[in-house]
């Protein structure tokens, strides 16, 4: 059956506990759970016609790729392979697999006609000996082969996990050049492992934390176009952009959406003071929902749209708060040691990931919404800026390295802490927003 | 089975970098523009520094810009009297608007360093404002921590970049 490669995996992504040292560098120590990565193994998707034979071995390793770097699945290099996968329908044979100590197979065809692209999968549990799922058919154009990829992935991780993937999904994020004092900033959009490249915007103006609509098709961002900090909504597909706010003396900025995509949580300074106003996108009007005469910013929404948590430094310094959507009373949630800024709700509902600093380091780190169960999962010189992945088990942010020659990068952890590991873009990257599972 | 595993991240040695002075900053328009000629004129020249109706006289013989203490925005003693000068100046000058952009260092996050620079630069306007010049002839904005003057990751540096300058706009000359 297709429990044991089910209950492995549970394993491995439940039941890891940490416990955090008070004192020194940070350090996580994981007391229990497997970390035993999960041994898969995908021959090259068999070529169905004579066009099809280098599809098949690209989007193959796209796949291979997506699986691997979650760090819960281990590719078996194919020159280790006994059997060999030359027809999609044919019967496989476990024990060559079993011999190999593969515990998952994905197994795939191709067909190249024109731009039409038809991509099949299968996955097989390989120590039970029957296939997991039924197998599946994606057909599209040869253009968008990644996304086929990703689907395909998606699709297995989902299988195999219990959880919906995260693949299929795109960031957008602030592609940087330039040294710190002359730093050149322009909006990017890319795939969620950091192919398919495109600008957004030029880097004539400032550009600062873009941040996707709940159906990944416009993105709110910040810009000093008019030479003040404003608020921008920008079409993805048609790259048209407008000014959504534009309150006069005043500035804006740290926008989101509200998870129906009508609203807008926002901050705006007026006199030396900020608060947290939101506005309905269509009619423009606009409601203040705090009014301390502290800072008040960096505003983000529950999934349900019922509230909102965001950092205030009312207390003295920054830390994060939660009040309802429409304002009010709001109830800080973090005590810890240090400062606490840019709050993001998690897809789940259940945890918070944030920006803390302390004691002159950064760390991105999460918590539960009642502010319980605090985990750092990083710590550097700069670590800032954390999204989600659609699925709620990966944390995307940037790092800024110290001194003169300091740069940003975007990079990745598992909420679990593990597998930290840079995203690949042309420049040097900043304020990632990571996109909804693509339709 | 049960396994054990301790993971460490991230606990690279910190390498310090020198710290740099660089001359001018591209960002804020006016932000470190000094005038190439400023001293060894005797003569009286438009625009230079040796005018004291002049953007680059306000910059470098009243002083365009104060300082502040680490997530401070309020003035400190040398920080008022800058900023009496410059009133004095602006009441003379009244030809003159100003942005008063404010600023703070790279220890921050990026929204609340926005915040903190927008109150640095009220707190510059209140006391223009307070000492007389019009609050009419300036606006303020906030560049947060993405338009350093210094680059290097010391508090040499990020004491000169929490800031707040006052950019001057308009004037016969400017």
């Amino acid at each position: 059956m297709m429990v044991r490669i089910f209950t492995t995996l549970m394993a491995l992504m439940m039941t890891a506990t940490f416990s955090l040292a008070q004192q020194g560098p940070l350090r996580i120590e994981i007391t229990e759970g497997v970390i035993e990565p999960l041994p898969f193994a995908t021959p090259n998707f068999v070529a169905e016609n004579g066009s099809s034979a280098e599809m098949g071995v690209q989007l193959t390793r796209v796949v291979a790729a997506d699986l691997q770097n979650t760090g819960l699945f281990r590719e078996i290099p194919a020159t280790a392979y006994i059997s060999s996968v030359t027809d999609f329908g044919s019967a496989i044979q476990y024990p060559d697999w079993k011999a190999i100590n593969a515990q998952a197979l994905v197994t795939g065809a191709v067909n190249v006609s024109g731009n039409n692209l038809t991509v099949k999968f299968r996955l097989y549990d390989i120590f039970s000996g029957a296939e997991l799922g039924n197998g599946l058919q994606f057909q599209g154009t040869t253009e968008g082969w990644r996304r086929m990829a990703h689907k395909v992935a998606d699709a297995v991780y989902s299988r195999i996990t219990g959880e919906s993937g995260y693949f299929d999904s795109r960031v957008v994020f602030v592609s940087e050049t330039g040294p710190k004092n002359k730093r050149q900033k322009r909006l990017a959009v890319m795939d969620y492992d950091g192919a398919g490249v495109k600008y957004l915007t030029d880097s004539r103006s400032l550009v600062l934390a873009p941040r996707f609509s709940p159906t990944g098709d416009r993105v709110l961002y910040t810009s000093y176009e008019t030479g003040f900090p404003r608020i921008y909504v920008l079409d993805v597909g048609s790259v048209q952009r407008r000014l959504l706010e534009s309150g006069e003396g005043s500035i804006s900025f740290a926008p989101r959406f509200s998870p129906n995509g009508q609203t807008v949580v926002y901050s705006q300074a007026t006199g030396s003071n900020t608060d947290i106003y939101t506005m309905d996108v269509a009619s423009g009007r606009s409601t203040r929902l705090t009014s301390a005469p502290s800072i008040e910013t960096a505003p983000s929404y529950s999934p349900d749209g019922n509230n909102i948590v965001f950092e205030s430094d009312r207390s003295g310094a920054q830390q994060l708060y939660i009040m309802s959507a429409n304002g009010g009373e709001a109830k800080r949630i973090s005590f810890g040691q240090g400062r606490y800024g840019t709050p993001v709700w998690s897809p789940r509902g259940d945890l918070v990931a944030f920006t803390k600093q302390s004691k002159g380091r950064f760390h991105i780190g999460v918590m539960r919404v009642d502010g319980s169960e605090e985990r750092l999962l990083t710590a550097s010189f700069l670590d800032e800026g954390p999204t989600w992945s659609p699925n709620g088990r990966v944390i995307m942010f940037h790092r800024e390295t110290q001194g003169a020659g300091g740069r940003s990068t975007l990079y990745s952890v598992d909420i679990t802490g593990r597998n930290l590991r840079p995203v690949r873009t042309p420049e040097g990257g900043s304020d990632p927003s990571w996109s909804p599972l693509q339709k | 089975m049960k396994l054990t595993t301790k993971v460490i991240l991230m606990m690279g040695a910190l390498t310090m970098a020198a710290c740099t002075n660089a001359g001018k900053l591209g960002g804020g328009a006016g932000d470190g523009a000094f005038g190439p000629n400023a001293a060894g004129n005797s003569g009286l020249i438009a625009g230079s520094a040796s005018d004291p109706a002049s953007t680059a006289y306000f910059q470098q013989a009243v002083g365009d810009r104060v300082t502040f203490e680490v997530d401070q925005s309020s003035l400190t003693a040398v920080g008022r009297a800058t900023l009496d000068g410059q009133a004095t100046w602006l009441l003379t000058n009244a030809d003159y608007t100003a942005i008063i952009e404010g600023h703070a260092d790279e220890q921050g996050t990026r929204e609340y360093n926005i915040a903190l620079g927008n109150r640095r630069a009220d707190a510059a306007r209140s006391y223009l404002v307070s000492k007389g010049v019009p609050s009419s002839r300036m606006q303020i904005v906030s560049y947060g921590k993405e338009r350093p003057i210094e680059i290097c990751s010391e508090e040499a540096c990020y004491a000169k970049n929490r800031r707040a300058v006052t950019v001057l706009a308009g004037g016969l000359t400017g």
